[in-house]
């Protein structure tokens, strides 16, 4: 577990209660945690941090939130990856949902996984894109 | 300009041309439609170019001649498939017989024409067929709507059903892998942040019942006059623990009686979202001041707090279902976004408006009036 300590994780999601229990189940991993509870608040946090990793929501207080996000990391820190994490699908008829591998290419980010995420999944990703 | 493209089915020339030319020259209006109608007219010679037209090109209105050279125009009607009918028609008819005209209507058609008509005669019929077919358009498109705004808020209401459910198994799997170790009380918030979303979901839950007695109907008003300070008195005396664990002062100001003819269930109902609000949203020692005043017919609610305030943008989205604002301020505090949707629900009942003035960190002032109907009251 001590031997990934203090890569730096950035983790987007306006669901507070999501962001809380990833960055608890994160931490006890040995990784840094940054949380951001909106887009705002983390374009904030990039302006003077660079992490190692970034996990967004989509969908945050605008529509495409996370998107939009994934796509100023990109731009700032290139090779830095970023996991894109959707939780709304057809059924609450929100469009957005980067489902099919056209909108993933758009969309720029290295990963996608759907809500509600296995954390073993997610943290298996997480630890092969900081290795790479 | 609504323009009704009309098919005219008769084997006469003259009959065709001379209903055409009426036609094209009517320009229509009807009561509650704001805009006028003209037509735009096909002919058709006999039964199977009729049919033919009818199948390709749908028009809105049919004129059809009873009597064709090949088929009846009973016939016809027959012919067409359910979504083919969906047009308005009028039936021709050289003899003016009642049973001609049964069948005719059975068979679909809204009205019928007797030969000779002139063409006074053949206007008015026209025109209550075209305002038929009007209306059914719009109901047709509202119970459209309707079932749209229904599957809406059934998406949405399933989302916010889900997330706190989901936000508490997760801490509950948090705690079962024993994340934080052997100590409970090393998982004292999470067990905090399980109460808070599962309090939320109780409202919510609550919040919806109101609020689909309210849609229904089918809740009937308890109507009487009340002096609404009593309620409103109550409705801060339900509130008050909560403002005095955050020392918030709650004032009523009403120096007279304020008579309305209302159901007090729905007064109260009004208080509780306001003044709930306006203590939720305050900060620890702050003030919540409710204004009653009456003048005439028209009552004011004015609800004033020193609280965490709105910017415009966030005020522009309040009345919306499940609208919750979120920031850090307001993550700790539960809701279920229904509390003013309700409330202007009931004010609408007393033909009543809401404002809002609010600044972030000013605190916000919700002014409610509502209409004290007293000739209602008379006519009980
Ligand atoms: N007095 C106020 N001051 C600041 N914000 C307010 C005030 N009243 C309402 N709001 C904001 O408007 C949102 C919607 O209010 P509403 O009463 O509809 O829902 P709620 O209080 O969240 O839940 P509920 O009343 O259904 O329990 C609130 O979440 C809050 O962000
Ligand atoms: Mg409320």
């Amino acid at each position: 577990m001590s031997d990934v300590a203090n890569e730096t994780i950035l983790l987007v999601d306006d669901d507070f209660d999501f962001l809380n229990q990833l960055d608890i189940q994160l931490s006890a991993e040995g990784y840094n945690i940054i949380t951001a509870e909106g887009q705002k608040a983390a374009e904030k946090i990039l302006e003077d941090t660079c992490p190692d990793l970034a996990i967004l929501d989509l969908m945050m207080e605008h529509q495409d939130g996370g998107f939009a996000l994934a796509f100023h990391i990109k731009k700032k820190y290139a090779n830095v990856p970023v996991i894109i994490v959707s939780g709304v699908n057809s059924e609450t008829s929100l469009k957005f949902d980067a489902s099919t591998d056209e909108e993933r290419t758009w969309v720029k980010a290295d990963v996608f996984l759907s809500k509600p995420i296995r954390f073993e999944q997610l943290l298996k990703e997480v630890q092969r894109l900081i290795k790479g | 300009m609504i323009t009704v493209r009309t098919l005219v089915v008769d084997d006469e020339a003259g009959m065709r041309k001379s209903i055409a030319r009426v036609l094209s020259k009517t320009v229509l209006t009807i009561p509650d439609v704001d805009q006028q109608i003209n037509f735009e007219v096909d002919l058709a010679a006999d039964g199977s170019e009729a049919l033919a037209k009818l199948k390709s090109n749908q028009p809105d209105l049919l004129l059809l001649d009873y009597k064709l050279p090949d088929i009846t125009g009973l016939e016809i009607l027959d012919q067409l498939t359910a979504e083919e009918s969906e047009m308005v028609t009028i039936m021709i008819t050289a003899y003016a017989s009642l049973e001609t005209a049964v069948a005719a209507v059975k068979n679909g058609a809204f009205d019928f024409l007797a030969k000779p008509f002139n063409p006074e005669e053949l206007r008015s019929t026209v025109s209550k067929a075209v305002q038929n077919l009007i209306v059914a358009r719009q109901l047709k498109k509202l119970a459209r709507e309707r079932h749209q705004v229904r599957f809406q808020f059934i998406s949405v209401l399933g989302h916010e059903l889900k997330s706190p459910i989901n936000a508490v198994e997760g801490y509950l799997n948090l705690m079962k892998s024993k994340t934080m170790g052997d100590d409970i009380e090393s998982y004292d918030s999470m067990i905090d942040r399980c109460l808070v979303r599962t309090r939320g979901m109780i409202k919510l839950i609550l919040d919806l019942l109101d609020l689909t007695r309210l849609e229904s109907g089918s809740k009937t008003q308890d109507l009487c006059t009340s002096d609404i300070r009593d309620i409103a008195i109550r409705s801060i005396e339900t509130m008050q623990p909560m403002a005095d664990e955050r020392g918030i002062q709650c004032v009523l100001h009403a120096d007279k009686t304020i008579d309305l003819y209302c159901d007090s269930g729905e007064i109260e109902i009004i208080f509780n979202n306001l003044i709930s609000n306006a203590v939720k949203y305050n900060k620890d020692n702050g003030s919540v001041d409710v204004y009653l005043d009456k003048v005439d017919n028209l009552i004011t609610i004015k609800v004033k707090d020193t609280g965490i305030g709105m910017n415009a943008e966030e005020q522009a989205t309040l009345f919306q279902e499940f609208t919750r604002i979120k920031n850090a301020q307001t993550r700790n505090i539960t809701g279920s976004g229904l509390g003013l949707t309700i409330l202007k629900k009931i004010t609408a009942l007393y033909s009543g408006t809401i404002k809002i003035s609010s600044q972030p960190d000013q605190g916000s002032t919700f002014i409610v009036t509502l209409i004290d109907n007293i000739d209602n009251e008379e006519n009980h």
